[in-house]
């Protein structure tokens, strides 16, 4: 057993370690998060009785490790300091709706002991459960246990810790907001994405683009502009329904390649595009390695890419003709962020190509990324 | 134009308390959720509900309150404003009911009552809740129920079409889209339409919606499976279908969970285009004012090249769009 808590220091995994009391819905989190299962359904979990680990690839290899609650990891035969060691993150779940103070003295001792074995450890906790707290008890309580779990590590004397605080409930899109942040510091490419991003979402009159991993709904990175909740609920539900309806058709075709085994290389990536009636439109493009690409293009492209063009022949206009102009408009713009897209693509498989060679080379301490700085045209 | 009252439907919606009548018609009528109708409480007396379908077609709704004092109401005092000019009964029974008798009981009141008004009217009859149902149990179930109401509305002359149906599938637009569709009076130009188009466009799948709703009104398959049922008289058409025999519901549920997931931008959706992972092309698009069209196309050469394919897309939006006026005539000249 305690080989298979120990993650193996050749794969270069990055490791989050979920952690908690009993009961605080640790095992609902990766439920949620990583098997698409309905919030409700999790009321039946079973009690967790051994660390499980959760293999996910996205842009860089994860696996999330929970540990059982009623653990204690203080026992001489665990080997939890190989266990701290290895992670990159730890997440702390502090059930909010129940007395939390338990809960903080726990997170202290761990706090202490992972902070000593490993330095450069993220240390995470989610307030969780809030969804059952009113508005103002939410704040209330975020405050108060930043407040206690402050006083007593200046108490104990470490320093230099760095805490983040998030509010989740698996109920609506906290979550995955919570974990698409604790993911995103396990990046080390992530700076330079986010300027391929920018780069992207300014010459291609993008609103906001976010760069996703399907199966979770995590989002790897996003651009600099500030995130939306409702923006990212779109974009998320816009991939599930993208792949289901591919799906329903796909799933015959499989068969068909079965007995005839005719087109198996014309796997071409997946892409979609939804016009709103408002002129946004809603992109996605499937990138490499189980990532998509989801953007809310904005509805001004008339004063955007084509404003000159609009401004000399605009004098009475039909509404039809209008139409007509915004339609093709929209077509041009279309094929510019097409184009810019697939150079993003490109330049992303670049820069993982380029991270991967520097984890064969190189020692994990430089980490450095070759700034590769693809240009966006 | 003329007839304004032959285009008026008459649906009353029957069944014992609890039932689900009401979290049926808030699904698929008013946009809920299966989680919201928790909060539905219980109807009183009768709801009417006037629904505009296809344009020129009125739903009158009669969502009829299911407690005892008011279903012995129906069956006596309301009698005539109840069972007049009723064109469907839609009876929904519970499948979890621990009163069969009753339920059943019911059932012939209404039957009775509506032969006398009525003859000619068609009976749906819904086995709700069946997600209370262990999987392998559901197919028997449902045959053993219908061929005893099947026997119980023999002597009544009523021909009864049954559906098992649950709200937390997709069962619920299965059954709908096959209730609301019997009362198309042009469906068989819309069908023709359809036939036509899609030789032009020689596409794998045609489908249309219904704008608001997104029941299923037609689609190339189900058209060539019921040319095929007259050719070879009884054909099984479950052999020759290699496709999802339950996509048509389950786009339906999709593309209503995507409609509602756009309305948080405070917007609607025009259009809807995916480029699938293995060469099948989706196109999602408005057709008339209260219709959507879904075209599912397979590449059939090797379109890698980006221009080659943006140019389809366009060819085919384009031809949508010409498409658009015939099906815009079906839908008026009525």
């Amino acid at each position: 057993m305690e080989a298979a808590l120990i993650p193996n220091p050749s794969d270069t995994n990055a490791t989050i370690l979920l952690m908690g009391l009993r009961r605080s819905g640790k095992s609902s989190i990766c439920k949620v998060v990583f098997h698409n299962m309905q919030p409700y359904d999790t009321l039946y979990l079973e009690s967790t009785s051994k660390p499980t680990t959760e293999q996910f690839s996205s842009l860089i290899d994860l696996s999330v490790m929970e540990l059982p609650g009623q653990l204690n990891y203080f026992e001489p035969n665990y080997d939890s300091e190989r266990l701290f060691s290895s992670v990159g993150a730890l997440v702390y779940v502090i059930d909010s709706q129940d007395e939390y103070l338990n809960a903080i003295t726990n997170l202290l001792m761990i706090i202490d002991y992972a902070y000593k074995v490993n330095p450069n450890i993220n240390i995470e906790v989610l307030i969780h459960k809030i969804d059952g707290l009113s508005e103002d008890y939410r704040i209330d309580a975020q405050r108060d246990i930043m407040q206690r779990t402050g006083d007593e590590l200046l108490d104990l004397g470490v320093e230099g810790v760095e805490l983040s605080f998030y509010l989740t409930s698996i109920f609506n899109h906290s979550i995955y907001e919570a974990f698409s942040r604790i993911v995103q510091k396990l990046i080390p490419e992530l700076p330079s994405l986010e300027n391929m991003l920018d780069n992207l979402v300014e010459h291609s009159s993008i609103d906001k683009v976010f760069l996703f991993d399907v199966n979770s709904k995590i989002y790897v990175a996003t651009d600099s502009s500030p995130v939306d909740i409702q923006t990212y609920e779109v974009c998320a539900e816009f991939i599930d329904i993208t792949i289901d309806l591919d799906d329903l058709y796909v799933e015959n075709d499989k068969n068909k390649n079965e007995h005839g085994g005719v087109n198996s290389n014309n796997q071409s990536e997946l892409k979609s595009i939804s016009r709103l009636s408002n002129g946004s439109v809603l992109y996605l493009k499937q990138m490499i390695r189980g990532l998509a690409l989801v953007a809310l293009i904005r509805s001004d492209e008339r004063k955007g890419i084509n404003g000159t063009e609009e401004d000399i022949n605009g004098v009475v206009e039909t509404v039809e003709e209008i139409n007509q102009d915004e339609a093709s408009n929209q077509e041009k713009s279309l094929t510019i962020i097409d184009y810019n897209v697939s150079l993003f693509k490109e330049s992303l498989m670049k820069i993982w190509k380029n991270s991967k060679l520097i984890h064969a080379n190189q020692e994990s301490s430089q980490r450095h990324l070759q700034q590769s700085h693809p240009s966006q045209e | 134009m003329s007839s304004s009252a032959t285009s008026r439907k008459k649906l009353l919606l029957m069944g014992r308390s609890g039932s689900g009548k009401s979290s049926m018609r808030s699904i698929i009528f008013s946009n809920y959720s299966a989680l919201d109708t928790r909060r539905l409480g219980a109807t009183i007396d009768v709801e009417l509900l006037h629904l505009r379908f296809l344009g020129n077609m009125t739903l009158n709704l009669w969502d009829c309150g299911g407690q005892t004092v008011f279903m012995d109401n129906y069956f006596t005092s309301q009698k005539d404003h109840i069972f007049k000019m009723v064109q469907v009964l839609i009876h929904v029974f519970d499948v979890e009911s621990k009163l069969i008798n009753k339920d059943i009981e019911i059932f012939i009141k209404s039957l009775t009552n509506l032969q006398q008004y009525l003859p000619g009217a068609k009976v749906f009859v819904l086995l709700h809740k069946m997600d209370l149902v262990q999987i392998d149990k559901r197919q028997e179930l449902f045959q053993i129920m219908m061929e005893k109401l099947q026997k119980i509305s023999n002597p009544y002359h009523f021909k009864l079409v049954g559906f098992p149906t649950s709200i937390w599938d997709e069962s619920l637009y299965k059954a709908w889209s096959q209730i609301v569709c019997s009362l198309i009076p042009n469906i068989n130009l819309f069908n023709n339409n359809l036939v036509k188009f899609n030789s032009i466009l020689d596409a794998e799948e045609i489908i249309l919606f219904e704008k608001t709703t997104f029941l299923v009104i037609s689609s190339t398959a189900s058209i060539q499976n019921q040319q095929k049922q007259i050719e070879n008289g009884q054909a099984d058409q479950q052999a020759q279908e290699e496709l999802d025999p339950k996509r048509f519901e389950k786009i339906s549920n999709i593309i209503k969970t995507y409609k509602q997931s756009i309305t948080k931008l405070r917007t609607n959706f025009k259009n809807l285009i995916i480029r699938g992972s293995d060469g099948t092309n989706f196109y999602i698009d408005i057709i008339t004012d209260n219709m959507f069209i879904m075209i599912v196309l397979k590449d059939k050469k090797d379109a890698d090249n980006l221009i080659q394919q943006q140019h389809e897309e366009l060819l085919i939006l384009d031809n949508i769009k010409a498409a658009r006026k015939w099906f815009e005539k079906i839908e008026n000249n009525e």
